[in-house]
């Protein structure tokens, strides 16, 4: 009788031996940076580095798949960077640096996997076939290893093309629109796994596309590609955190947008068949928002932490915080009708769906039309 | 009105702690900050007046819209949502205390059987060993169960995830909390002072020291964010604080002084640091402290945050050579003065004051024109991210300055120090502009072999020289003419012609040529008679530079490329002299830079409020949306158990757990 009702085994007692592998490996490379690049590194860099270890594993063996793309994005990096022997020209003749995993080849190749993505989705959602549904699960996750080996190696270049050049590629536009992309995507495949579900990777990976085709417009015509070097004002291991907190929020905005479209349409009957339970989507949705809203909490307080270092004050009510702030009054309002009023349906869809025009307007619009402080990601 | 005093207090109360009244204000609130993101705020008044006009000037400063975050009415939002969250916490505080510790337990057969959550399960076990394997069971699960014997049986009450309701708690206190410690960071002080007449804003320009007292605010002010200013040599013991169209003098607890103010440039000319060098005295003179701020490294002594915020001239002293356009003499004047400062200049056109407003010890310019996209297809694909910013080059220092005539009107001039190549020349470059909106126009004047503009400036004056055009008409006439027609008509025709174009030339270009062309001249033959004058003109000029070289004892100028480029450039510079509006040009020969560093000085006695109630929010929303409250009872009589389940929240997580929870009953009642 007991038996058939294991009781929940301890934390450490459920791990297999691999996430004990990958927490050593994530260990042993925490510990190796550590000792080969601590003396070019402030103390709260270092404390960002140490609080890494024990938060990458932990995030392995509670979402086990990431641990196979923390290995594999780690292992072709370092391969890459072993490639460039120390010079940049190297780019331009090592077959592959220059075809493959130089930083900006691999970003590319990201974005034509991501296309393909999209379409496999699209394909897989229509003819109702799993298998190319899986195919576009898969490819969704080469474009996300992919993106990662590019913005890694970026990293890298930086500081080949001078050691007070070099920073962590999340400080400019075309950066950050990478950085979405991954996000984004890394959230819907962690909850496409949840839900057992892949139909709603269609309209997912449709707002990925669109960040994708903004990052080859800004490269084709703007050669917003460049490593620019960091005004003083983003020199701060701020940085580091503030920029990655408040993309998981717009990552988690965005996807609840794209599922709020998703369930409006089946709402009224289109692809309802093809996609899954209203409620399965009404979920997902709500929980998106929820871990967005969570961490564009953090990613608000931070960068005001960050304000009152650089700027003088930790509210200057400069356009991009106050947009900010109406983000997160926005999605505190959500979640406050669906929690306490118990409110579901197409309203809260509606809901979701015009709160992604507010967003994308504090994201890019802020940058565009207002000026203040937050002028680092002009186009 | 008969309505008893009571109820309206608590119809405000009602008001007040409802959730519709919250959002109302969160929106009115996020509307009103939308404006503040829209209008420019903080800016001289006098830009609002002129984009927006008197009428609407007036109505939106009566509105605060100028500064909307310390507006009246929007600090008055503020205060409505820190009562109405307050209200809202002690209004459920104490239920939710109590829901936290409750297992409910006084839940009665009839009621678990109306939940929507049930499941029944037939057993053959005694009640009291179903009831401790299935409390072993839902402790197991995370519960904590309360086992109770009730009539005929037991009924084990549990519950989990309590701390959802702490969480609503702390997110809402820690709202008040930051809303409160931002109140105390804002000027709420002042404005009661205001008000009350004690302080009042100072609008004049006039010296720091002289601002009354009813401007000044004492060093035990405890919150202030205010700006200054120190020149490299130089200390401060105030700041000053923008507010509406003045500002307010806040006296420092001690003296900033500023040893050295630096910039550091990437390889590519983009600032890579900017840094200064404080030392703190006590107001006896003695010193506290010494250290070095940058941009994200600021200096917090005695509760005051120093901050790095900008860089401007502290004053550079500029030694200079005026040349006079207009006049017939190539001599320059010595002018000595220094950025921030104003100098009197008397020139044969009126009395003019030089008003030196920067300096600039270099300038990059993007040399390349047009930012090329990067390259070819391939080249992007497999391509680099390596900038390629051979274009940006430092062109050297300029200083700016006004120059206001006797009528007070004044024009903006930017001078660059060294020479610019251009179309694969050499040019000293002038530039001009009518307002701060304008771009500057350019004049540039041609470089000799030598690399001066002393032969343009020798030019130029024998060409203004009215005594000197009957010798040039004649040299040039000469010059012209087979040696039979010297002393005929022909000649004497010609020396007219050439001292007419001179003589239009002087009074003003170009322009004055075109002019009279076109009056005088039908317009078929225009184009021609243009192409005439303007033969004659460059070759008259070419005498001309002949007999500046000969009256400073130089040798005749050489006939090539570079004497002809010299002469049609001088020709163009001069004709830009005149609509250049100034009759002076000033050279910057010599400079002794002083740099000044922007300082902001804070103090923030709320920052620690609002970093706790930070805290206290993320910890809030994590048990808000991350612990899940779920209450089980298990009704267990003989033969028979009664499992019911409920949460304030129906997700699809709830609908697994009770299913889990069901099928856990069905095994531990066979």
């Amino acid at each position: 009788m007991e038996l058939a009702l294991n009781q929940p085994a301890p934390l450490l007692k459920r791990l297999s031996w691999f996430d004990w592998l990958f927490s050593a490996i994530v260990a042993a490379g925490g510990f190796y940076t550590l000792s080969r690049f601590g003396e070019y590194m402030d103390i709260y860099e270092k404390g960002i580095l140490l609080t890494a270890i024990p938060a990458i594993s932990v995030f392995g063996w509670f979402w086990k798949p990431f641990r196979v793309l923390f290995i594999v994005v780690g292992a072709i990096s370092l391969f890459s960077i072993s490639q460039y022997q120390g010079s940049l020209a190297r780019m331009e003749e090592a077959f592959f640096l220059k075809y493959l995993i130089s930083s900006q080849a691999a970003i590319m190749w990201m974005c034509a996997l991501f296309g393909l993505a999209t379409l496999s989705y699209w394909a897989g959602l229509l003819s109702r076939s799993e298998f190319t549904l899986k195919t576009a699960s898969a490819l969704t996750w080469s474009a996300v290893a992919m993106g990662f080996i590019g913005l890694m190696v970026r990293w890298y270049e930086s500081y080949l093309i001078g050691t007070d050049v070099g920073h962590i590629p999340v400080s400019n536009l075309y950066e950050v629109f990478v950085l979405f992309s991954l996000i984004t995507a890394m959230m819907y495949l962690y909850y496409e796994a949840r839900s057992q579900t892949r139909q709603m990777g269609a309209f997912v990976l449709l707002i990925i596309s669109a960040a994708v085709g903004f990052i080859l417009w800004y490269t084709f015509d703007r050669g917003a590609h460049e490593i620019q070097p960091l005004v003083p004002a983003l020199k701060s291991w701020w940085m580091k955190i503030h920029v990655p907190a408040n993309f998981i929020g717009y990552g988690g905005f965005s996807i609840a947008a794209m599922l709020g479209v998703a369930y409006l349409l089946a709402q009224r009957g289109i692809l309802a068949t093809r996609l899954p339970k209203l409620e399965v989507i009404d979920d997902v949705m709500y929980k998106s928002i929820a871990v967005g809203f969570a961490f564009f909490t953090i990613a608000t307080i931070l960068g005001a932490m960050w304000a009152a270092e650089a700027w003088g004050g930790y509210w200057s009510w400069d356009p991009k915080e106050t947009w900010a702030l109406i983000v997160w009054l926005n999605y505190a309002a959500w979640l406050h009708i669906r929690l306490v009023k118990g409110l579901r349906g197409p309203m809260l869809a509606w809901w979701a769906v015009v709160g992604l025009f507010v967003t994308t307007f504090a994201f890019i619009g802020v940058n565009m039309f207002l000026s203040g402080l937050h002028s680092y990601g002009t186009l | 009105m008969n309505t008893p005093p009571h109820s309206f207090g608590k119809s405000v109360f009602e008001l007040m702690s409802s959730m519709r009244f919250a959002i109302s204000l969160l929106s009115i609130l996020a509307v009103a900050s939308i404006i503040g993101t829209v209008l420019k705020q903080a800016e001289p008044y006098n830009n609002y007046l002129i984009q927006l006009g008197p009428f609407w000037f007036e109505v939106y400063e009566k509105l605060g819209l100028y500064d909307v975050y310390q507006a009246f009415w929007f600090l008055l939002i503020l205060a409505f949502l820190i009562v109405s969250v307050s209200v809202c916490i002690t209004r459920n505080a104490p239920n939710f205390a109590r829901e936290i510790k409750s297992f409910r337990e006084h839940v009665t057969e009839q009621s678990l059987n109306a939940f929507k959550h049930k499941h029944e399960a037939a057993t053959a076990h005694p009640p009291e060993a179903l009831a401790a394997s299935a409390q072993r069971y839902l402790e197991g699960q995370g519960y904590k169960v309360k086992n109770l014997p009730r009539e005929g049986g037991v009924l084990l009450a549990a519950k989990a995830g309590s701390w959802n309701r702490l969480g609503y708690f702390l997110a809402h206190s820690s709202i008040v909390m930051i809303l409160i410690g931002g109140l105390m960071d804002g000027n709420l002080i002042f404005k009661v002072q205001q008000i009350l007449g004690y302080k009042k804003i100072e609008t004049r320009d006039i010296p720091q020291s002289q601002v009354p007292a009813i401007s000044r605010l004492t060093p035990s002010n405890p919150s202030f964010r205010g700006s200054v200013q120190i020149p490299e040599g130089s200390s401060a013991d105030v700041a000053f604080l923008n507010v509406a169209d003045g500002y307010l003098v806040q006296e420092l607890p001690f003296t900033v002084g500023l040893k050295q103010f630096r910039i550091e440039h990437y390889t590519t000319g983009q600032p890579k640091s900017f840094e200064s060098d404080l030392e703190l005295f006590d107001h006896s003179g003695k010193k506290i402290r010494e250290a070095t701020i940058a941009v994200n490294h600021p200096l917090i002594h005695d509760g005051v945050a120093i901050y790095q915020a900008s860089f401007a001239d502290g004053g550079t002293r500029l030694t200079l050579r005026g040349w006079n356009l207009f006049s017939p003499s190539s001599e320059y004047f010595d002018v000595a003065g220094s950025v921030h400062q104003n100098t009197e200049l008397t020139s044969a056109a009126g009395k003019y004051t030089i008003e030196f407003t920067d300096f600039r010890p270099f300038n990059i310019e993007n040399m390349g024109g047009e930012v090329q996209p990067a390259g070819d297809t391939m080249s992007v694909l497999g391509g680099s991210p390596v900038s390629d910013k051979k274009h940006l080059r430092n062109v050297g220092p300029s200083f700016q300055y006004k120059l206001r005539d006797a009528r007070g009107q004044a024009l903006e001039f930017s001078n660059y120090m060294l020479p610019l190549e251009l179309d694969g020349r050499w040019y000293l470059m002038s530039g001009v502009r009518e307002s701060p909106n304008d771009a500057f126009r350019y004049m540039r004047m041609p470089l000799d072999a030598g690399g001066d503009i002393d032969s343009f400036m020798r030019l130029r004056g024998v060409l203004l020289n009215a005594a000197l055009r009957p010798e040039i008409a004649a040299r040039f006439a000469r010059q012209a003419l087979p040696e039979n027609a010297w002393n005929t008509e022909i000649e004497a025709k010609l020396k007219f012609s050439a001292t007419q174009v001179l003589a239009l030339f002087a009074e003003g270009g170009f322009q004055s040529l075109g002019k009279f062309i076109e009056d005088k001249v039908p317009a078929a033959e225009g184009e021609k008679a243009a192409g005439t004058y303007l033969r004659i003109l460059e070759l008259t000029a070419f005498e001309a530079l002949q007999i500046a070289n000969r009256q400073n004892g130089l040798p005749p100028p050489k006939i090539d490329d570079a004497t002809g480029w010299l002469v049609r450039d001088t020709l163009n510079s001069m004709s830009d002299m005149f609509v250049y509006g100034a009759p002076v040009y000033l050279q910057l020969a010599q400079y002794d830079e002083v740099k000044a560093s922007g300082l902001q000085l804070t103090r923030s006695p709320g920052k620690n409020v609002v970093y706790f109630g930070s805290l206290l929010l993320t910890l809030g929303v994590f048990f808000m949306l991350y612990v899940r409250e779920r209450r089980v009872w298990l009704r267990i009589k003989p033969g028979h158990a009664l499992l019911a389940m409920s949460s304030a929240k129906h997700t699809i997580d709830f609908e697994k757990e009770f299913l889990r929870h069901t099928q856990a009953l069905d095994t531990l009642a066979k």
